[in-house]
């Protein structure tokens, strides 16, 4: 009788009731702002110059990170490219970079860099991973046969490319995409730097110069809006891809010759690599060695290391186990509700930082008051603002597990519960790994939520940073990030090597 | 079994990390108002430079026996998180750089009437005139030039020159700074509504916008603009971490009775809803206090002290030959000056 109760549902609603909470925390400010005030904002001429902004850097940096992601994944997976392990590697590295080190970075270095092609730039660098991962992901553990048959029957690469790879990898990469133009939408800091204004740049000016989250939530209503929008144009653009394999053996991919295709191939990883990591890990050892304020950090610096990593793995973990229910409840009924509730986890990506740290302190100093500025506050903090990284990839996993699995082993008498620890969860461990990276790797140099939700006196290494560098002591500074890129190493490692690749090993010419 | 056990190890390393984060928690407890503060604990939000406040709380703590809470963190943000926290705030005291982000938490009735006896330390005019925040420290506005510049060479002398159609394409300014706004409410005071749009219509044709203090600070001494309105202790900073000889910039100040030559108070207040009032007026008190003053006199923070007798850093030009400070009442909450830059654009 116990398996009969609706478990899955009810958590899945439970996980979205908190998750969603920051909309409600929107609504429920938007509403005290009153038409006046509405008028007043929305009748400025440059509002919709920076709708238009928003939009327009957006639509661009969702396809450059696209063909970069995709195009970096199938390099490294399919083809015979030299170092694929290395290179693999480097390419997810710099999703450990902390957006206000790249963006100050490039700045200080490159002082034409900026406007809308700077911000297309430093984005595109700055965001590719998160295509990269979930496609590297699906293609190491997808099967390689299609492509082989098509390849037997006489297509060609490039044909096979378009018809057979790409359409394997369309959950990921649709998922992919959708993490980087929502996380666009709501996106300020790298951008001021930038000198770019968007869309956020009002919402934020009510922040920070007006004090006035009443106002600053009518303007965030068209973020959500816009989110909305795109979340519609995946779901129409996309047959929900489920990609699977229903017989055959999984065994690895033959990788495809590359030829004299190797030469562009490697310069271009090279330029990707070089513009993503190289150019913040060059102005770090600039700051290190000019910088007249470079000591030895202190003793300190240790205890933000482990409070970093700490926060972290919490919330990648509770992330992970978060987007586990969503996915699979979304994935077993291929409901309106399903799909609705699974839609609605992403909104949230689309917010700006400030607006979600503030709704977790609306809600937590209201009915949660025991856990405020506790450390598992700011790990809820991280949850809601990464749980989309999470889903993504677990979703990308599930979709390319056969339909019916499931039921297979539980008329083999299997309980439910063991049928998800046994059968479930094995397979889609990938997915599992490269969520727990993304989180952890993304919350391990978050500040905005940080700053207003950390337990007083607690230090992460990207407080740390800040402190140092809001007093234009960059030298510092330095060591904290360097650590923050240093410590991103292993998770990265380990995603690379272990959840991505374990599974079987791919052939190397 | 491999697949079985592996999320065993997985899930001991987590509850390993959750049990470490939580000891990474602040787990001291908070005494209840009683008749001496010492022992007590106080939670203080400051969005001042963390590292002159951190000393200032060492030795209050030492001084005084009473524990401190220090969270640190942007002003505007800390300003913002107070008032979604409204009354039952963990904060005793809210110490900020500039007076809007006080005087906004004033009207929504947030802050405590300050001691009699801290508020009578410093001149009453650096103080909120209700009495309800505390002048603690002060900064002057003033003119960042590139050496060499024609801006170095013949800086302005009045705010309002930098609006007119010479200083095209030479100037920086970051408006969406907090301390930009105290300058637009000083024009407004000076000129009036209209000739203040119309002076920052020629500013925003003139300049190159930056996000902060401390990237326009960068840029000039970069060459990128000739110069810009900042807080004069970003130049200090900047010059402390270049080195002389990569300083490539100047400081200038307009002159005394301009606008542009504004003296500007930090300020500290004590949170209405708080539960340890009596521990929060003496952190207050300590701030005037002449040790305290010595410390922020002596910081890297390079502001000026406000205590009578106390001298300034080497290095800055005394206080008095700038200007003096801006009557708090005119600064007001900074809605006025915010409006103007954006309905001029300035500021979206």
């Amino acid at each position: 009788m116990l398996s009969r109760l609706p478990v899955l549902p009810a958590l899945a609603f439970a996980i979205i009731v908190v998750l969603a909470s920051p909309l409600a925390f929107v609504g429920i400010q938007a509403a005290q702002a009153g038409w006046d005030e509405a008028d007043r904002l929305f009748s400025r001429p440059l509002i919709s110059t920076l709708i238009w902004h928003t939009v327009e850097l957006s639509l661009a940096v969702t396809l450059l990170t696209a063909v970069v992601g995709f195009g970096a994944a199938f390099l490294v997976e399919r083809t015979d490219l030299p170092g694929r392990r290395t290179w693999t590697t480097l390419l997810a590295l710099p999703l450990a970079v902390p957006e206000f080190v790249r963006g100050y970075s490039w700045v200080s270095l490159f002082r034409s860099v900026h406007g809308y092609w700077g911000a297309v730039l430093v984005m595109t660098c700055s965001l590719y991973p998160l295509v990269f991962l979930p496609v590297a992901a699906t293609l190491r553990r997808g099967h390689s046969g299609a492509e082989e048959v098509s390849r037997s029957l006489g297509k060609g690469p490039w044909s096979t490319l378009w018809r057979v790879t790409l359409p394997l990898c369309r959950p990921a990469l649709a998922g992919g995409a959708l993490l980087v133009s929502l996380y666009l939408l709501g996106e300020y800091g790298a951008f001021a730097m930038l000198r770019y204004t968007t869309f956020a740049t009002a919402i934020f000016t009510e922040y920070k110069l007006g004090f006035d989250a009443a106002s600053a939530s009518l303007l965030t209503l068209v973020l959500v809006g816009l989110a909305l929008l795109l979340l519609g144009l995946e779901a129409a653009s996309g047959h929900r891809g489920r990609v699977v394999v229903t017989s055959g053996s999984n065994r690895g991919a033959r990788p495809a010759r590359l030829g004299r295709g190797w030469l562009p191939a490697m310069a271009g990883l090279t330029a990707v690599v070089g513009l993503s990591l190289g150019v913040p890990l060059y102005a770090l050892g600039y700051w290190l060695l000019k910088g007249s304020s470079t000591t030895l950090p202190s003793a300190s610096v240790i205890g933000a290391t482990f409070t970093s990593l700490g926060y972290a793995f919490a919330a990648a973990v509770v992330a992970t186990a978060a987007a586990v229910p969503i996915a699979l409840f979304a994935w077993r009924r291929n409901s309106r509700l399903a799909r609705t509730a699974e839609r609605l986890a992403y909104v949230t990506r689309a917010l700006p930082g400030i607006a979600v740290a503030l709704s977790v302190v609306f809600f937590a100093i209201r009915y949660a008051q025991p856990l405020y500025q506790q450390p598992p506050l700011l790990v809820t903090g991280y949850v809601i603002l990464f749980f989309p990284l999470a889903l993504t990839a677990v979703r990308a996993a599930l979709a390319q597990v056969p339909p019916g699995v499931e039921e297979v082993a539980r008329s083999l008498g299997t309980r439910p519960t063991l049928v998800l620890a046994r059968v479930t969860l094995p397979l889609i461990r990938p997915g599992l790994g490269a969520a727990l990276a993304m989180v952890a790797l993304t919350a391990s140099t978050e500040l905005t939520a940080t700053l207003l939700l950390r337990p007083t006196g607690t230090q992460t290494l990207a407080t740390q940073f800040w402190v140092y560098t809001s007093g234009l002591a960059y030298g510092a500074a330095a060591p904290y990030a360097a650590l923050m890129v240093a410590m991103s190493v292993p998770p990265v490692l380990l995603l690379t090597r272990r959840s991505l690749g374990a599974d079987h090993p791919v052939e190397t010419s | 079994m491999r697949a079985i056990r592996r999320p065993v190890i997985a899930l001991t390393a987590v509850a390993a990390c959750l049990v470490g984060v939580a000891g990474c928690g602040s787990s001291a407890s908070k005494a209840s108002a009683g008749g001496t503060s010492s022992g007590q604990s106080i939670t203080v939000y400051s969005g001042q430079h963390e590292q002159t406040v951190k000393a200032l709380v060492a030795d209050f703590e030492k001084r005084t026996g009473v524990k401190v809470e220090l969270r640190s963190g942007d002003e505007a943000e800390l300003a913002n998180q107070l008032l979604q926290e409204g009354s039952a705030s963990p904060a005793d005291v809210f110490y900020a750089e500039n007076p809007p982000a006080l005087t906004m938490l004033d009207e929504k009735g947030l802050l405590a009437p300050v001691a009699p006896d801290a508020l009578k330390a410093v001149p009453a005019a650096d103080s909120s005139p209700k009495g309800d925040w505390l002048g603690v420290s002060a900064r002057a506005a003033a003119f960042i030039a590139a050496t060499g510049s024609a801006a170095d060479t013949a800086p302005p002398t009045s705010l309002r020159d930098l609006a007119k159609p010479e200083w095209k394409g030479r100037l920086g300014i970051a408006p969406s700074e907090t301390d930009f706004a105290p300058v637009i409410t000083r024009m407004i005071a000076a000129d009036g509504v209209e000739a203040t749009k119309a002076w920052l219509v020629g500013l925003k044709a003139n300049a190159k916008t930056y996000d902060s203090n401390e990237d326009l600070s960068a840029a000039v001494n970069a060459g990128e603009v000739q110069g810009g309105v900042i807080d004069h202790y970003y130049w200090f900073r900047l010059r402390d971490e270049k080195g002389a000889a990569d300083t490539h910039s100047k400081l200038h100040y307009f002159a005394k009775g301009d606008p542009g030559a504004l003296v500007d108070v930090s300020g500290a207040a004590v949170l209405k809803n708080g539960k340890h009032q009596q521990a929060a007026q003496a952190f207050l008190a300590y701030l005037v206090s002449a040790p305290a003053q010595q410390l922020i006199a002596t910081s890297e923070s390079y502001e000026y002290p406000l205590v009578a007798g106390i001298a300034a850093k080497d290095g800055l030009a005394p206080l008095d030959s700038i200007g003096t400070v801006a009557d708090v009442a005119q600064l007001g909450d900074g809605k006025q000056a915010l409006q103007l830059l954006q309905d001029t654009g300035l500021l979206q």
